[in-house]
C-alpha cells in the first residue's frame, strides 16, 4: 500500500486536472511520519533516476533537516546524487528561515559562512513570505526540467514550520498553487498534526488527495502521551505502528486501506495487517466444555424439527386462526394433548416435540384466543 | 574516580566507550530532557556537563546558557562531581552566559531581537572554537521555560531561537542539551511547544517521580528514548530504557527497578 502510493506519486497528474497530493500525518505517540517521508523520498528518487516516473526532477523544500542530511540519506540509500543537480533540488529553509545569519553576518561585518552553503542548495531567508516560496519552489523545478512540458516533483518536509510563520490561509493557497500548476507532477508534504488545531489538519487532508496516517498500535488512554508506566509493552510496541491511507479518486470514491509498519535501523518496513495477530486471536479464543457450533447431523435434526403452529401445508390448505372460529383439524390435537404428550406427527423419523404436561392443574394448551369475545 | 563503571545512564545514552576513540556520541543531536516538580532533572544535566568536560579530551567546549541558577551553584555542585568549572572557565573550555537576570526588551520586535543576539552569542563561540579545533561543542540550556519567560512569553521566537541552536549542530557537530519542564504545560490542550521540543529531540530524557509513591532509597525514575543510535558502520538501532536513581551527595545511583540490594 506504500507502494500504491509510490505508483500514484510516479503517475504524476494528468493533463487538466490537479497533481495528486499526499499528506504524511503522524502524532508525538508515533511519530516516525518522517521515516515514511524519507521512504517515499528514495523511492520516488529512484523512479525519477529510472525515468519511470511522469516527472523528470524533484524539488525537496528542508525545513526540518538540512540539505547536507537529505544528501547523505540518498547516498546511503545507494541513489546516485553526484549527478543531483540534473535532477534534485534542495531549497534550503533549514539553515536560515528568518534570516537570523544574515542580519548577524551583515552587523558584525564578518564572521565565517556556515558550511551548510557549500552544497549548492538554495537558501531561503523568509519562509514568511509564501509568494517568495512558492515561485522559488517553481523557479527550482523549471531549473531541472527546462522549459518544455515536463514536469516535476514537489516534496515538504514539514508544514508545521511553514505553518508556524503563516497563516493557514496563505498556507492553503500556497499548496493549492502548487497543486494546480502545469508543471508539478505529483506533491507531498509531512505534517505532525497534534502541534496544531484539528481544523488545519483538515485542511491540509482537504487538499490531499492522499492521506497517509501513522498511528500506534495501542492508543494509549489520555490519547496525547505514551503510556510509561507499561513500559515493557510500550517499548515491544513503540517501533511498530499502524499505517492508514485513504485514497480519494476523482469520482469522489474514498477508499481506506491498512498496513503494518516496523521501525528498525533507521528504516520502514511495511507489510500486510499480519495473519500473525489472526493466529494470536484465534488461539485466544477460549476452550470452552460446550459447542458454540452446531454438526452438520445437528442442523439437519434442528431442520427437521416442527415448531408448535407453524403450518405444515402438507397437502390441507393452510388455514390461519383468525380467532374468530376453532380451526377444524383440532382432532389430532386435541386426543393427544389430553394423554399429556403433544405428537405433531406420527411420522417418527421426523424431529419432535415433547410436552409433558406439570399438573392437572394446568390448563391443556389450547388454541382458545383468550380474547376470543374481542372484535379485534 | 574517572574509571568508575560505566552506569546505567551512561549506556543508555551510548557513552560508553571503553577505548576512548569513538567521537562523542551525542554529537549533532538534541537531547531533551524533561523533569517535574517533584523530581528534579538537573542532575542529569550535572552528569552530562561532567562527562562533556572529561580530562580525556581537551577538545570539548561547553556553552552554557544559564536561565536558573549562577555559576556559583553549578561550580559547587559539580566540584562535589570533581570537575572544577571555574579551571575549565579559564581554559576556555567552560562558557557560561548568565542569563539570570536578562530581560528583553519589551515588544515584539524586542524579543526577536534579544534572542537573535543571544545567538549571535553563542555562534560566536562555536564558529571560533571550531577554528581552533575544538570540535566537541555541547550547547546546554538550562532551562528553557525560564527562556520562555524571558522572551515575555513569545513561544513562537523561542522556538525559532532552539531551530537556530539545532542548525549549529548539524553544521559543526555540537551537541545541544535542553531541560525544560514537562507539569507546566499539562493543563494546556495542545502543548505546541513541549511537542515540538520532542519532535526535534534525538534523545528524549524524562524524570519522574515512581509511580507508586515516594521512597526513601529510591528517588524516581529516569526514562531514556534514544531515537535512533548509530555508530561507525552507519547501522544503528533504536532503544527505551527505564531505570530508578537515587541522588547522593557526590554522584547518583542508577540501577534496574527491583535489583537495588
Amino acid at each position: 500500500m506504500a507502494e500504491s502510493i509510490c505508483r500514484a506519486l510516479r503517475d504524476g497528474a494528468l493533463q487538466g486536472e490537479h497533481a495528486p497530493a499526499l499528506t504524511i500525518k503522524d502524532s508525538i505517540a508515533s511519530p516516525f511520519g518522517f521515516h515514511v517521508f524519507t521512504h517515499l523520498l528514495t523511492q520516488l528518487s529512484s523512479n525519477i533516476l529510472a525515468a519511470k516516473s511522469q516527472s523528470r526532477g524533484l524539488v525537496l523544500v528542508a525545513f526540518s533537516r538540512s540539505p547536507s542530511f537529505y544528501l547523505d540519506l540518498l547516498n546511503r540509500k545507494g541513489i546516485d546524487v553526484a549527478s543531483s543537480q540534473k535532477w534534485i533540488e534542495i531549497l534550503d529553509c533549514y539553515t536560515d528561515p528568518l534570516g537570523w545569519k544574515d542580519a548577524l553576518l551583515a552587523s558584525e561585518n564578518g564572521g565565517s559562512l556556515s558550511n551548510e552553503a557549500s552544497t549548492g542548495a538554495s537558501l531561503c531567508r523568509n519562509v514568511k513570505d509564501m509568494d517568495k516560496l512558492y515561485s522559488s519552489i517553481i523557479e527550482l523545478g523549471k531549473g531541472i526540467v527546462g522549459q518544455g512540458k515536463v514536469r516535476f516533483c514537489v516534496a515538504i518536509d514539514s508544514v508545521n514550520e511553514i505553518l508556524r510563520h503563516a497563516s493557514i490561509s496563505s498556507v492553503a493557497g500556497l499548496l493549492s498553487n502548487l497543486r494546480s500548476n502545469d508543471r508539478v507532477s505529483s506533491i507531498f508534504w509531512l505534517s505532525h498534526s497534534d502541534l496544531h488545531e484539528d481544523r488545519v489538519t483538515a485542511v491540509l487532508e482537504y487538499m490531499s488527495s492522499m492521506v497517509a496516517s501513522i498511528e500506534p498500535l495501542n492508543q494509549s488512554a489520555n490519547g496525547r502521551r505514551c503510556n510509561w508506566e507499561s513500559l515493557p509493552l510500550l517499548e515491544h510496541n513503540y517501533w511498530k505502528g499502524r499505517f492508514h491511507v485513504r485514497f480519494k479518486r476523482r469520482n469522489g470514491r474514498v477508499r481506506v486501506m491498512s498496513e503494518e509498519f516496523h521501525v528498525e535501523q533507521s528504516a520502514i518496513n511495511f507489510r500486510s495487517i499480519s495473519s500473525e495477530d489472526e493466529i494470536v486471536n484465534r488461539s485466544l479464543l477460549p476452550k470452552v466444555q460446550f459447542n458454540l457450533q452446531l454438526s452438520e447431523k445437528e442442523q439437519i435434526d434442528r431442520a427437521k424439527v416442527v415448531l408448535p403452529f407453524e403450518h405444515q401445508g402438507t397437502g390441507k390448505p393452510i388455514q390461519i386462526y383468525d380467532g374468530r372460529r376453532s380451526l377444524t383439524d383440532g382432532k389430532s390435537e386435541t386426543e393427544p394433548v389430553s394423554t399429556g404428550i403433544l405428537q405433531t406427527n406420527e411420522n417418527s423419523s421426523k424431529g419432535e416435540i415433547i410436552y409433558l404436561r406439570d399438573s392437572d392443574d394446568e390448563r391443556p394448551d389450547s388454541d382458545e384466543d383468550p380474547d376470543d369475545d374481542l372484535d379485534i | 574516580m574517572d574509571q568508575r563503571a560505566p552506569n546505567l545512564l551512561d549506556e543508555a545514552l551510548g557513552l560508553v566507550d571503553e577505548e576512548k576513540t569513538k567521537p562523542w556520541p551525542l554529537s549533532s543531536r538534541v537531547v531533551l530532557l524533561e523533569d517535574r516538580v517533584e523530581t528534579s532533572g538537573a542532575f542529569v544535566l550535572h552528569h552530562l556537563l561532567k562527562r562533556a568536560l572529561s580530562p580525556h579530551s581537551s577538545n570539548d567546549v561547553v556553552v552554557f546558557l544559564a536561565f536558573s541558577q549562577p555559576f556559583s551553584h553549578y561550580d559547587r555542585v559539580l566540584r562535589k562531581l570533581g570537575c572544577n568549572l571555574t579551571a575549565q572557565r579559564e581554559n576556555n573550555r567552560f562558557f557560561f552566559l548568565d542569563l539570570l537576570m536578562s530581560e528583553f526588551p519589551d515588544g515584539d520586535e524586542g524579543n526577536k531581537d534579544g534572542l537573535v543576539a543571544l545567538y549571535g552569542k553563542i555562534e560566536k563561540v562555536v564558529t571560533t572554537s571550531f577554528q581552533e579545533n575544538k570540535k566537541c561543542i555541547t550547547i546546554v540550556i538550562d532551562d528553557f521555560s525560564l527562556m520562555e519567560v524571558a522572551a515575555n512569553g513569545s513561544t513562537n521566537y523561542v522556538l525559532d531561537f532552539l531551530r537556530y541552536c539545532r542548525t549549529l549542530t548539524s553544521a559543526f557537530g555540537c551537541s545541544l542539551v535542553v531541560l525544560n519542564h514537562e507539569d507546566i504545560y499539562s493543563s494546556i490542550e495542545r502543548p505546541a511547544l513541549i511537542l515540538q521540543m520532542e519532535y526535534l529531540a534525538d534523545i528524549l530524557i524524562k524524570a519522574e517521580p515512581l509511580a507508586t509513591g515516594l521512597a526513601t532509597d529510591v528517588h524516581g525514575q529516569l526514562t531514556v528514548l534514544n531515537k535512533e543510535i548509530r555508530d561507525e558502520q552507519g547501522s544503528s538501532r533504536n532503544k527505551i530504557c527505564n531505570f530508578h536513581f537515587r541522588v547522593k551527595e557526590n554522584g547518583v545511583e542508577y540501577f534496574y527497578p527491583g535489583s537495588k540490594t
